[in-house]
């Protein structure tokens, strides 16, 4: 039926917008290449950081798709309960680091930690959907959309009175510092190797779980049909509490992640990878779980090649501060031409 | 029949665990403390505890509610306000025990000092409990009050309130007025005190719930003998309520002095800017996070028009209202070419990529990347002040009236483009855009021209930014403005443009004349988005009103439509 479709002016002006951006990749990425400025250890560095902050990415981004698969609700304050489990995962942190246990028992410390922050976002995510979500079950779209906006900046704002305006240092552990070295020059950072297999095993273990637990079959029931699994006797309101909780347990420990790789926490963290994050999640196909897991690995690698590959030989200066752009306008291209994402069924226009 | 008789001692509890819960909240996110500093009535009740009795005072009035006999309900209050009052005791107990500042860093000797009305901990606790306790029962009684008489009591509260809180403004403003300053002296008390004196507010209450009641009493009468009027009578009355409100506009710089028109003017912004996200989220049903951008758009193209400093690659120095026109038009077609890529897309996904593409517009303002032509993180400096007729637009009170001429054009257009033809079809498409489009609406075009109108008035907004400033920044259009203005539109009602105006009043000018809450502006706006889709997803000012007018004489919308 495409191919019926009346020809649109709007369509053609989209076509010219996203030719010139491919050609201007191409050029700029061909140029950096040809000038020769970084060497092939740059690049595989450079690789390897996309790869461990696109696994953080994946591990929000799942939380969204979850959630989008059972709701179609775009659940804007995930970024926020990552950011909780970041901070209460902060303050366990620091306080065996400054008493010496986590000197002593680095792995019992680090469990510790992830544990901490799981449970806190867990709790909260629970908490938000039961006072501000389940209320408005069957209301207009439009309407739990804004409930989410608010409670999005009403949990940034409460964790700023609560703890403080100041950017908090995280503690180095010494345990995890450090590289290993490979072939040759190139080495990788134990914490990014540390990020990128925490993340595959969690993302390996929301599989399994989706896949063969009673609670999984259930959430994938109430995803197709919420009126039709009530009838099979699950209970909807449960299993929906169920996915805020899982989504919020992964966005908790990406939250350690993310803050073992960058080592600063403040009540704002939770803001621009929750919009990355959703990005993964569309680029992915939204409300598909491994596609938000591909997504969440695609954007994070693209998005720390591609300002140095893409704009360094356009001659455009500092172009790192320009990596939120790229992503941005790589969601919004996708949405465009490929709604469904790389894996997902087309949602953005027919169901949204 | 067992159930209907007994008490429910569930909701009681739990209503007073929830209202604990809020209480603590309010203490240590740190608004009990810096509110304190601020006095309803002098000497007796600030702006902190005032918080903290609302709290206990809403949840005393819905324990209450669940309850079946007037005994049950007040002492089902009672008992709200007692665990209310215990958890806050607790709170205290623990910041008196515990060093938390390392953790919570509001937890500080300051807030129990508070909290135990400065008597320290055995003895102030004990007041604590008791005054709590009473304030839950209060709105115990408050819910067996009949209706009226509750209303005119909150109304009465609430000027209290707000008196108190604008103290500080309307004794300033008053001061150059001689004689009234003294005849407020009384009710505001002499010196430093801030908020009302304790007279003041009891006479402020009893004359407000009095007038109120009176009111609600005669307007049905004052009313009729209205309508009994001959029509040209009528018509004259409404020529003088209009007369009087241009007067008042037209007056109000010098009346306010310097302080409070900066205020109105910050709001006049705001409300410009939402009544053009009005026309994109309010009547097209377009949810537009990104709105930002326009503002951003318009601020800097008359930078680049007009800076004088020399510094850009390309500063042209235009006169202001040369580059107006230009601005805004370049305006409207950064609304087309940002609508055009979401065109398609509907409801969240709209909502992210717009924010993105806001995000994009202020990014690429700091970056290094184009700091020759915009400025980068530095801005543009040195943008001039418009001149009009022999007058330099450079102080509040002569921005004012740019500004109002602003909000009076933009409402004028929203008004007349509310009912036209293309109006009609937004709000079309609002409520579904497929039928809208097999009725023949062109959703393209529609959807295009309420991103150019919204984008135009955001615009507007942002040209007079750059002038009243003279400096801009690429931090002034950080992705909070845009949840401001729609915190503002939704709070006053969506697609209602007197709703503009409330919101306006509330979210911009509130927290303009309240310093103290500017650190709590966005707590307060996402709580207060949150309840108000719950509580009042329609807003404070509903466009609902209009449409029952409209029902009232069916045959008006009918005739609309043929012609």
């Amino acid at each position: 039926m495409q191919s019926l479709k009346r020809f649109n002016w709007t369509d053609v002006f989209m076509w010219v917008v996203g030719a010139a951006l491919l050609i201007l990749t191409i050029i700029g990425s061909y140029l950096t290449l040809q000038q020769g400025k970084y060497t092939t250890v740059q690049w595989f560095d450079l690789a390897v950081f996309g790869l461990a902050q696109g696994s953080v990415y994946a591990l929000i981004a799942l939380g969204y798709t979850l959630v989008y698969g059972i709701l179609r609700m775009i659940n804007f304050a995930h970024g926020e309960i990552f950011m909780s489990g970041a901070y209460l995962g902060y303050f366990v942190a620091t306080s065996m680091q400054r008493s010496g246990f986590m000197q002593e028992n680095p792995l019992l410390g680090i469990a510790l930690i992830f544990l901490t922050a799981m449970t806190t976002s867990a709790i909260l995510a629970a908490i938000l959907e039961r006072i501000a979500y389940r209320p408005l079950r069957g209301a207009p779209r439009l309407v739990p959309l804004i409930t989410a906006i608010g409670a999005s900046f009403f949990l940034q704002y409460v964790f700023r009175g609560l703890f403080g305006t100041q950017n908090r240092a995280y503690p180095e552990i010494a345990y995890i510092q450090g590289a290993i070295p490979l072939f040759g020059n190139f080495q990788i950072q134990k914490i990014q190797l540390i990020v990128i297999i925490a993340a595959a095993v969690m993302m390996a273990a929301l599989a399994f779980f989706v896949q063969y637990t009673k609670t999984g079959k259930a959430m994938r029931a109430v995803s197709e049909d919420k009126s039709v699994a009530a009838l099979m006797g699950i209970d909807v309101d449960k299993i929906i509490t169920r996915t805020f909780v899982i989504g919020a347990a992964l966005a908790g420990a990406a939250g350690v992640l993310y803050c073992f790789m960058f080592r600063i926490v403040t009540f704002y963290m939770g803001f621009i990878p929750g919009l990355k994050a959703f990005t993964s999640a569309v680029l992915g196909g939204i409300g598909n779980p491994p596609g938000a897991m591909l997504g969440g690995l695609f954007l994070g690698i693209f998005e720390s090649l591609g300002p140095t590959l893409f704009l360094d030989g356009l001659g455009i200066p500092a172009p790192y501060q320009l990596k939120d752009v790229i992503a941005f306008t790589m969601l919004v291209m996708i949405l465009i031409f490929r709604p469904t994402g790389i894996l997902g069924e087309r949602l953005s226009k027919t169901k949204a | 029949m067992s159930t209907q008789n007994q008490f429910n001692w569930k909701k009681a509890i739990q209503l007073g665990a929830i209202a604990g819960i809020v209480g603590i909240l309010i203490a240590l996110v740190g608004m009990v403390e810096t509110f304190d500093k601020r006095d309803i009535v002098a000497g007796a009740i600030s702006m902190g505890w005032t918080m903290l009795l609302l709290t206990v005072l809403v949840a005393g009035y819905f324990s209450a509610s669940h309850q079946t006999s007037n005994l049950f309900r007040l002492s089902a209050s009672g008992i709200t306000g007692l665990i209310f009052s215990l958890i806050m005791s607790l709170l205290a107990l623990l910041v008196e025990n515990f060093d938390l500042r390392q953790t919570l860093v509001n937890a500080s000797p300051q807030l129990i000092r508070i909290l135990t009305f400065e008597n320290g901990i055995p003895n102030g606790l004990i007041s604590l409990i008791a005054i709590t306790t009473i304030f839950g029962i209060l709105g115990g009684v408050l819910y067996v009050t009949p209706s009226k008489i509750r209303k005119a009591i909150s109304l009465g509260l609430s000027i209290v309130v707000l008196l108190g809180l604008l103290e500080d403004i309307i004794q300033v403003t008053l001061a150059g007025l001689g004689g009234a300053s003294s005849a407020l002296a009384w009710m505001f008390g002499r010196g430093a005190q801030s908020g009302l004196s304790i007279t003041g507010a009891i006479v402020v209450f009893v004359v407000v719930t009095a007038s109120n009641l009176l009111w609600d009493v005669n307007a049905p009468k004052i009313n009729s003998q209205v309508e009994k009027m001959p029509a040209n009578r009528q018509r004259s009355l409404r020529v003088l309520g209009y007369g009087l409100i241009i007067l008042v506009v037209l007056y109000l710089p010098t009346l306010l002095g310097l302080y409070l028109t900066e205020v109105v003017n910050v709001t006049g912004l705001f409300i410009l800017m939402g009544l053009g996200l009005n026309i994109v989220v309010g009547f097209a049903g377009l949810l537009d996070l990104g709105y930002v951008a326009f503002y951003a758009i318009g601020a800097y193209a008359v930078g680049v028009l007009t800076t004088l400093s020399g510094e850009l690659s390309t500063s042209l120095g235009w006169n202001f209202w040369l580059a107006l026109p230009v601005c805004i038009f370049l305006c409207v077609m950064a609304g087309v070419v940002l609508g055009i890529p979401v065109l398609n897309m509907r409801g969240d996904y709209l909502a992210i990529v717009t924010l993105g593409f806001g995000e994009i517009i202020r990014i690429l303002a700091l970056s290094d990347f184009l700091k020759p032509h915009i400025g980068g993180s530095q801005g543009i400096v040195n943008i001039p002040a418009p001149e009009f007729l022999g007058v330099l637009l450079n102080k509040p009170q002569t921005l004012y009236y740019l500004i109002v001429a602003g909000c009076i054009l933009a409402l004028f257009i929203s008004q007349r483009l509310r009912d036209s033809r293309l109006g009609r079809s937004w709000k079309a498409m609002r409520e579904d855009e497929d039928v809208a489009q097999a009725m023949g609406i062109n959703l393209v075009a529609t959807k295009l021209l309420a991103f150019a109108t919204g984008a135009a008035f955001s615009g507007l907004s942002g040209t007079i930014l750059a002038v009243k400033l003279g400096t801009i920044y690429p931090h002034s259009f950080a992705l909070l403005i845009s949840i401001n203005v729609l915190s503002l539109i939704i709070v006053g009602g969506m697609g209602s443009i007197p709703g503009v105006f409330v919101g306006g009043l509330l979210l911009a000018g509130m927290p303009e004349l309240l310093r103290e809450f500017a650190e709590y502006r966005l707590l307060i706006y996402g709580a207060l988005l949150v309840v108000m889709m719950q509580v009042r997803p329609e807003g404070f000012w509903p466009e609902e009103t209009h449409k029952r007018e409209l029902h009232e004489n069916e045959h008006i919308p009918a005739q609309e439509a043929t012609s």
